[in-house]
């Protein structure tokens, strides 16, 4: 690790300032890819600002139709959130298999889908569920929100606060994970609002990061049901390829995952 | 015999330690003065070193000095060797380069060291290193075996041509070729065994103090086999002569062979000890490991056996390629050789074989001995060709094994092993019956209906354990006898401690071989200590690699504890004043038999040492060593069945059950046993399903994490079902063949049968990943 300097912020106020006042800063959440990445001395931040103990971005609210998580709050406390598993038990489900306890203990919603990972879960159940991400400056919906790999539209020292879900009617995630790193291989998220409108989301399958499958959504949408899919055909153009993964096999695990999403979803 | 006796379950004494977070490993370890060590490793997988610039380096906070392979060699440091002499089918010797411990010229692997900064702290150690300035100029590169060998490809070493290292074979090929001359059936077969990382979860790591008043160096370091250590550096590296070099492996963290070797950083941290005049210490950390630890496997091979129309195995033909990586490692030259080739008999009757293998230099990282080295190789070639051999000749693949077991004992292989004794049907039976092999097809037919393809593998596996015979090996070119050294030494209170050869990296001796102790003598294990890893206190040994700890070790242990209770009677029966041949030992005293006489072990042990009232001319003291040299290997031998789910869907693979019936001789402590098999297991399943260390064309490793190196986690594998069928090994006095890398050699095997019966296709390769057996189910 190169020479850094930590902060720990009380307030979302204060990272913001401290943010301004470092050279080339960066904010810390969970740490769940930052500290790995600066321990193999691939990023050399000035200052680090940890928001993980600021208590304005800790807890979830439930209020009508809308489930709001906010943003240093860790997929342990989502998963194990009484709210969250009444009104979208596909997140909690979702956080249930995301990395291992470690990771769950540690890592943030805030944190990784600030990070964008192309093969990281949350950005596919935000885009999925039409979500609205809040930051200190605004709301940007999931939609505009993902930009590609690694990249949102999150401004230079601009700090996500909490992410709002309207609660969907139906909603499944289901995924295939990476062997070796056990991130998604590929994951889809699917959901059905409670005004019928269908949107599914699939990540760690696009060189472009997460991305809705439009037609997928299309097929669910005239019949919400697995065997809807099996005509559907996904091509493997653009698709990621590793030692792990083909983009035909990754072609293929995005039918298939939503299929078995659907199912999930009930 | 006793509850702590040979045969018992004994909690492991080591592990209050280690689960206390009580262990001293090498990184514990902090000497004054202590300096860092941080090397600068090529990013190329060939190229020339045209120069170093370290005056920007030097500068820096902090630094000690920099030192590069051009110091080495102006001090006349030696090359690393390789210790088994191997000789081509032409009659010439194998041809090798020379590999530096830094490279002052050409860097032939990525990761290969070419300079190394001593600083006060590992991070200022590194911080310098990247201003240390290197000029390559880059050179073409082959990674590939099959490339490497062809006309053209580019040329890692001028002393072996066209890259080869040697072309090597066994076995009578006229004979052989007699054999499939009149066959009823061929059955043919490509493989390819996957190359792999060993992953010790403690990377390697050394600790150089030299003592300039005294010329004497200690090293601390992650070794398999110390003394081995120290010879090497002594006697071919330059480093000192062995009475002023001591060598110290405390608590490892695992070797699975990788740390049997010595690798060019604890020579370089030796060397850099004396230059500077401070104590150096390096710690590798993981993507050194992925670097520069010596990967394992890594063959190409084409095989065929010819059956007679009874489905006797008349014949095998063999070839196959081996890549050694950009150098020679300390035994790599025999790991597809005499640990090889030599057990292609399988468990069964073959009457001809003849193998031919070509060793191949490649720009990646040396290869050599992990888990089962050789073996694993052979076994799994083995095994495909008689599960290939079922589908072709349509019969069970259980009963085409039966047909053609070796059942008469011993029994002389065309490939040089002579097996001493086993049952394969035993164990075969205690499988099948575990597995309840009788009523898969139900199971499949019901997993049909649920979406799923069920299938079930077979793998019935032989290895040569107990490494070694001296006189054997040093026949077929090894460079050092494998025999091992014991010493029990009993303290005037009746204490005792034993020094051991054999060294402990997570193999539990400091449990297993007090039971022999505490089963002769009946006394608690809790007055037995294990001595072992550090050449001031330890006699000379091998250390321990190849299933030799238990053959081996423990039985030199036995030795010298029977001298050490031959002395301990007469002193008993001086003492009771009895007739020495009337002395028993049980439960920690000295009897005479069929009497109340009896003097408790603690008083012999004192009366040693008083040598107040000992019979005429015996000297004081109580103290006795032995070496033990084997008189042939031992023959572990065992039959794996794995019955598995593929998800059509997705094809990942799910096990459903797997029972490992071994023969392992006589066990010391079942659970040790068994925590043995369930690892080796796993090593196994992993080489199967999970592992593999890749390099693209330009030899850029792809693996080098654990991002991208796939290990098994624990909910990869499934609840193993452990049985033992056992034959007593003839070969020493306890009848133990060992158990260490008998999981590692036969699991792979049954997990690809499996998958191809499963799926209906066989041509599947390791790791069969979800993504490889997706796409070789719907290959048209």
């Amino acid at each position: 690790m190169y020479q850094t300097t930590y902060h720990r912020a009380s307030s979302v106020y204060e990272a913001a300032s401290l943010f301004a006042k470092g050279s080339e800063s960066k904010f810390l959440a969970g740490g769940q890819t930052l500290l790995p990445v600066m321990k193999q001395r691939l990023a050399g931040p000035s200052d680090v600002i940890d928001l993980g103990r600021i208590k304005e971005l800790q807890g979830v609210d439930l209020s009508g139709d809308t489930l709001t998580i906010k943003a240093a709050t860790t997929y342990y406390d989502i998963m194990t959130n009484a709210d969250v598993k009444q009104a979208i038990p596909a997140i909690a489900y979702l956080t249930s298999v995301l990395g291992d306890p470690a990771v769950r203990y540690r890592g943030t919603i805030g944190g990784s889908i600030a990070n964008n990972d192309p093969a990281a879960d949350f950005p596919a159940a935000l885009l999925a569920l039409g979500a609205t991400v809040k930051t200190n400056k605004r709301s940007i919906a999931a939609d505009d929100f993902f930009q590609g790999l690694f990249t949102t539209a999150l401004e230079d020292g601009e700090i996500i606060t909490a992410v709002s879900f309207p609660v969907p009617a139906k909603a499944g995630y289901e995924k295939m994970r990476h062997p070796a790193s056990r991130f998604a291989l590929t994951g889809v998220f699917v959901a059905q609002t409670k005004s019928g409108e269908v949107r599914v989301a699939a990540t760690g399958a696009s060189q472009t990061g997460v991305m809705r499958v439009g037609a997928i959504e299309a097929a669910l949408k005239a019949n919400w049901s697995p065997s809807a899919i099996d005509s559907v055909s996904i091509s493997a153009s653009g698709l990621l390829a590793d030692i792990h993964g083909t983009a035909e096999y990754r072609a293929n695990l995005v039918k298939v995952m939503a299929q078995r999403a659907v199912a999930a979803a009930g | 015999m006793g509850v702590e006796g040979i045969g018992a379950r004994v909690v492991r004494k080591e592990d209050k330690r280690f689960i206390t977070g009580k262990g001293r490993y090498v990184d514990d370890i902090k000497l004054t003065g202590m300096t860092h060590a941080y090397f600068v490793r090529s990013p190329h997988a060939h190229a020339k070193v045209k120069g170093i610039d370290s005056s920007a380096a030097l500068k820096m906070p902090g630094v000690v000095a920099v030192l590069t392979g051009k110091q080495l060699v102006d001090d006349k440091v030696g090359n690393l060797i390789c210790g088994w002499a191997i000789t081509s089918k032409d009659g010439s010797p194998m041809k090798m380069g020379a590999w530096p411990a830094m490279a002052p010229e050409t860097v032939r692997f990525v990761g290969q060291a070419v300079a190394v900064v001593i600083a006060e702290s590992k991070n200022l150690a590194r911080d310098a290193a990247e201003a240390v300035v290197v000029d390559y100029e880059e050179l073409p590169a082959v990674a590939d075996m099959q490339a490497a060998i062809k006309a053209g490809a580019p040329q890692l070493h001028p002393e072996a041509p066209g890259n080869q290292v040697y072309d090597w074979v066994i076995g009578d090929e006229s004979a052989t070729d007699a054999a499939f001359a009149k066959a009823a059936n061929v059955v043919k077969l490509d493989v390819t065994n996957n190359r792999l990382a060993p992953n010790a979860m403690e990377p390697r790591a050394a600790i150089a103090d030299y003592d300039a008043a005294e010329e004497h160096f200690t090293l601390y370091t992650t070794s398999q086999n110390p003394h081995v250590a120290r010879l090497v550096l002594s006697a071919f590296y330059n480093i000192a002569p062995e009475h002023k070099l001591r060598v110290i492996a405390p608590d490892v963290g695992g070797g699975f062979g990788s740390k049997i070797f010595i690798y060019p950083e604890e020579m370089v941290a030796l060397w850099a000890s004396k230059k500077v005049g401070r104590p150096v210490k390096w710690t590798g950390d993981r993507t050194e490991a992925f670097l520069t630890d010596a990967h394992g496997r890594d063959h190409i091979t084409h095989a065929e056996m010819a059956f007679d129309a009874n489905n006797k195995i008349t014949g095998l033909k063999v070839k196959t390629y081996a890549n050694f990586g950009a150098y020679m490692s300390l035994f790599s030259s025999s790991v597809p050789t005499y640990l090889y080739a030599t057990l292609l008999s399988g468990q069964y009757n073959i009457p001809a074989i003849h193998a031919e293998v070509i060793g191949v230099y490649t720009n990646t990282t040396p290869v050599d001995a992990y888990r089962g080295a050789g073996r694993p190789e052979a076994s799994y070639l083995i095994e495909r060709l008689m599960e290939t051999a079922a589908r072709q000749l349509n019969v069970d693949p259980a009963q085409l094994r039966r047909t053609n077991f070796i059942t008469q004992f011993p029994h002389q292989t065309p490939v040089i092993m002579a097996y001493d004794t086993g049952d394969f049907n035993a164990s075969l039976d205690a499988a099948m019956k575990a597995i309840d092999y009788a009523g898969f097809p139900a199971r499949k037919a019901k997993a049909k209906a649920d979406g799923k393809l069920r299938g079930i593998g077979v793998s019935c596996y032989i290895e040569a354990c107990g490494i070694a015979p001296s006189k054997a090996v040093g026949s077929l070119g090894a460079g050092v006898g494998l025999w091992e050294s014991a010493e029990v030494r009993v303290n005037p209170v009746g204490t005792i401690e034993i020094l051991t050869g054999s060294h402990s990296h997570g193999q539990g001796h400091e449990t297993t071989f007090c039971q022999l102790v505490a089963d002769r003598l009946g006394v608690p294990i809790s007055q037995v200590s294990i001595v072992h890893g550090d050449t001031d206190k330890v006699q000379f040994g091998m250390g321990t690699y190849g299933s030799r700890s238990a053959a081996v070790g423990l039985t030199a242990i036995l030795k010298a504890m029977e001298k050490m209770e031959s002395k301990a009677k007469k002193i008993a029966a001086h003492a009771l004043e009895a007739s020495e041949a009337d002395i028993v030992i049980e439960n920690g005293e000295f009897k005479v038999t069929g009497t109340d006489k009896a003097i408790a072990f603690p008083m012999v042990a004192l009366a040693a040492y008083t040598a107040h009232n000992l019979p005429e001319g015996m000297e004081p003291g109580l103290k006795e060593s032995a070496f033990y040299d084997p008189t042939n290997f031992t023959f572990p031998a065992g039959a794996y069945i794995c019955e598995l789910e593929v998800d059509p869907g997705t094809g990942k693979t799910s096990f459903v059950n797997f029972v490992a019936a071994d023969d392992f001789g006589r066990l010391i402590n079942p659970m040790i046993v068994e925590g043995q098999v369930h690892g080796g297991l796993v090593q196994g399943i992993g080489q199967a399903l999970l592992e593999h260390a890749i390099y693209d064309a330009n030899g850029q490793p792809v693996t080098a994490s654990f991002m991208d190196y796939a290990m098994p986690r624990a909910d990869d594998v499934p609840s193993f079902n452990l049985s033992h069928t056992t034959t007593l090994c003839p070969g020493n006095p306890l009848g133990i063949k060992g158990c260490g890398e008998a999981g590692a050699i036969g699991a792979s095997a049954a997990v690809i049968n499996a998958i191809t019966d499963a799926i209906g296709k066989n041509n599947l390769e390791m790791p069969a990943t979800p993504d490889r057996v997706w796409r070789t189910i719907h290959a048209a």
